[in-house]
């Protein structure tokens, strides 16, 4: 099992590879299934992230609060309206199918948590926009998956992936690094670029704080994906333009679980710190789930 | 810091589940299918009290919804979860929850389930530990502790001597290996409830021939629990 980033791509130079096919062949090494079978379970998984961020563009998808009401939908319909905006292409497409993602989550439909239920967002809005604009084969996004899950692999290693345990760094933080890792990979980039993207996208992202309002996957949760969508480009970016980050990827994987560690509980999915804690916040949760102690200190 | 165990690709790009959070719907969800299991059919009453944060933000989670959904045989991944408490009307299911405290050491995402179908009726308490993973921590009763990765046989009967060789020696000749066993008595000489977790499924053959065993009183299996 490989523990460092830079252990796989030493492993993918070596033999003249790349980190996705490093990281099949120790699946295929640990597990009693073929190759084929592997495969066709991210190639359905794959089928599931194309769903889940269609989903939300074409009709307006409610999440289970209402809180959230068809914003991928409006989204998709303002870009084809082509008014004056600030994001174009691939990022503004990378946005709606984040919202798409999260809604269908937060309104009990089938997601693929990449690495987490709350991040699934970010992966698909990444890698989906990459294919459309880029004519990307299902084939090379497949691949392109398992140098994702090897980037979350070594995270859940040597860090963690989850919310509770290290805020949202680790959850949406993770998910700009694997898939800006995968990006890089689907777009032709050495293993060396891969990990560099995986670098600037976790660092952009370090003391990002877990604060769901009412403790709901929903707000900030849908947005903080969008944001870490655009994240991961700027990362993939970066890399390709020949960019090395100072910091290995690593040495920010740990930096991320050191944060985690000192981070105030209040901060970490208890919805008892930063957004979920705003007066406004308070007011929503104090709405959704009246009783609780934690709106109970502002009325609504 | 750095943990040596092996992680899956399918752990960082993965489960395929229906949102919004593995604890809440997932492992509600299973705790539903462990309910069905446990009794040994659809429940036609079930009464579900709710713990802890299960009580305070389930709702908005969905965790009544995937209970029920559980209850009447839904996957983790069905995208009709959503739906589950109409469907309960179609497949004769009556269902009501309430909140609980069921004190402090027990995990903020647990619930209690009462459930009956006709004759049948079993009672046990279970948790959601995340990612979906479940822990059943008591039955009609008694303590226990196991989790629906393993196929799993539950006997309660009279405490006497030669229970656990007649069984064990019976799995033996199925070439059913045990992969857990543990044996909980409430009295000397009264009641023992045995829990053998099994890396082969039991067939139903050896369940009915345990099951007619005059010193079993109660006595199901459980088969393992998919993702």
């Amino acid at each position: 099992m490989y523990q460092s980033i830079s252990e796989l791509v030493q492993a993918a130079v070596d033999l003249e590879t790349s980190i996705s096919e490093i990281i099949l062949q120790q699946e295929i090494q640990n597990t009693a299934r073929t190759r084929e079978e592997i495969w066709a379970g991210m190639a359905k998984r794959l089928e599931v992230m194309k769903t889940s961020a269609e989903e939300g563009l074409r009709k307006p998808v409610r999440s289970l609060s209402g809180m959230l009401r068809g914003n991928a939908h409006q989204f998709n319909s303002w870009l084809s309206e082509n008014k004056p905006r600030a994001t174009n292409g691939i990022l503004s497409r990378a946005v709606a199918r984040a919202l798409s993602v999260g809604e269908v989550n937060a309104s009990m439909g089938c997601i693929v948590a990449t690495p987490t239920a709350g991040a699934a967002g970010t992966l698909p809005a990444v890698l989906l926009s990459l294919q459309e604009s880029c004519g990307l084969s299902d084939t090379a996004l497949i691949q392109s998956l398992f140098t994702a899950a090897g980037v979350g692999s070594v995270i859940m290693l040597r860090a963690t992936i989850s919310g509770a345990a290290a805020g949202c760094q680790a959850e949406t933080g993770s998910a700009a690094a694997m898939a800006a890792a995968a990006g890089v990979e689907a777009l032709g980039g050495s293993p060396d670029q891969a990990a560099h993207a995986a670098a600037f996208a976790l660092q952009n992202m370090l003391g990002l704080v877990c604060d769901p309002i009412g403790g709901l996957v929903e707000v900030p949760c849908v947005f903080r994906n969008a944001g870490s969508a655009a994240q991961s480009l700027v990362a993939i970016d970066l890399a390709l333009a020949g960019i090395k980050n100072p910091v290995p990827a690593d040495e920010i994987i740990d930096a991320m679980e050191r944060i985690g560690r000192r981070m105030d509980e209040r901060f970490k999915e208890t919805a008892q710190g930063g957004i979920a804690a705003t007066p406004t916040g308070r007011q929503l949760t104090k709405y959704f789930f009246p009783g609780t102690a934690s709106a109970d200190s502002e009325g609504l | 810091m750095t943990e040596k165990r092996f992680i899956s690709v399918f752990e960082a790009i993965g489960p395929v589940m229906v949102g919004p959070s593995s604890s809440h719907t997932a492992g509600a969800v299973r705790l539903g299918l462990m309910g069905r299991a446990l009794l040994g059919s659809t429940p036609q009453n079930a009464l579900i009290r709710l713990h802890g944060s299960f009580a305070k933000t389930g709702r908005g989670h969905g965790t009544d919804r995937a209970i029920i959904a559980g209850l009447l045989g839904l996957g983790t991944a069905d995208q009709r979860i959503r739906l589950s408490h109409t469907l309960a009307g179609d497949c004769g299911l009556a269902f009501s929850f309430e909140e609980i405290d069921l004190g402090a050491d027990v995990h903020p995402n647990s619930a209690q389930f009462i459930l009956s179908a006709g004759e049948r009726q079993v009672t046990f308490t279970g948790s959601s530990l995340g990612g979906g993973r479940i822990e059943i921590i008591d039955l009609q009763g008694y303590p226990v502790s196991f989790n629906g990765e393993y196929c799993t046989l539950i006997i309660i009967s009279a405490d006497q001597p030669g229970t656990i060789n007649t069984i064990t020696g019976w799995l033996a000749e199925a070439h059913i290996n045990i992969a857990f066993l543990k044996v909980e008595r409430q009295k000397i000489g009264e009641e023992a409830i045995m829990i053998i977790e099994t890396d082969q499924p039991v067939t139903r053959e050896l369940s009915v021939k345990i099951a007619s065993l005059p010193w079993v009183r109660w006595s199901r299996i459980v088969p393992k629990l998919g993702d």
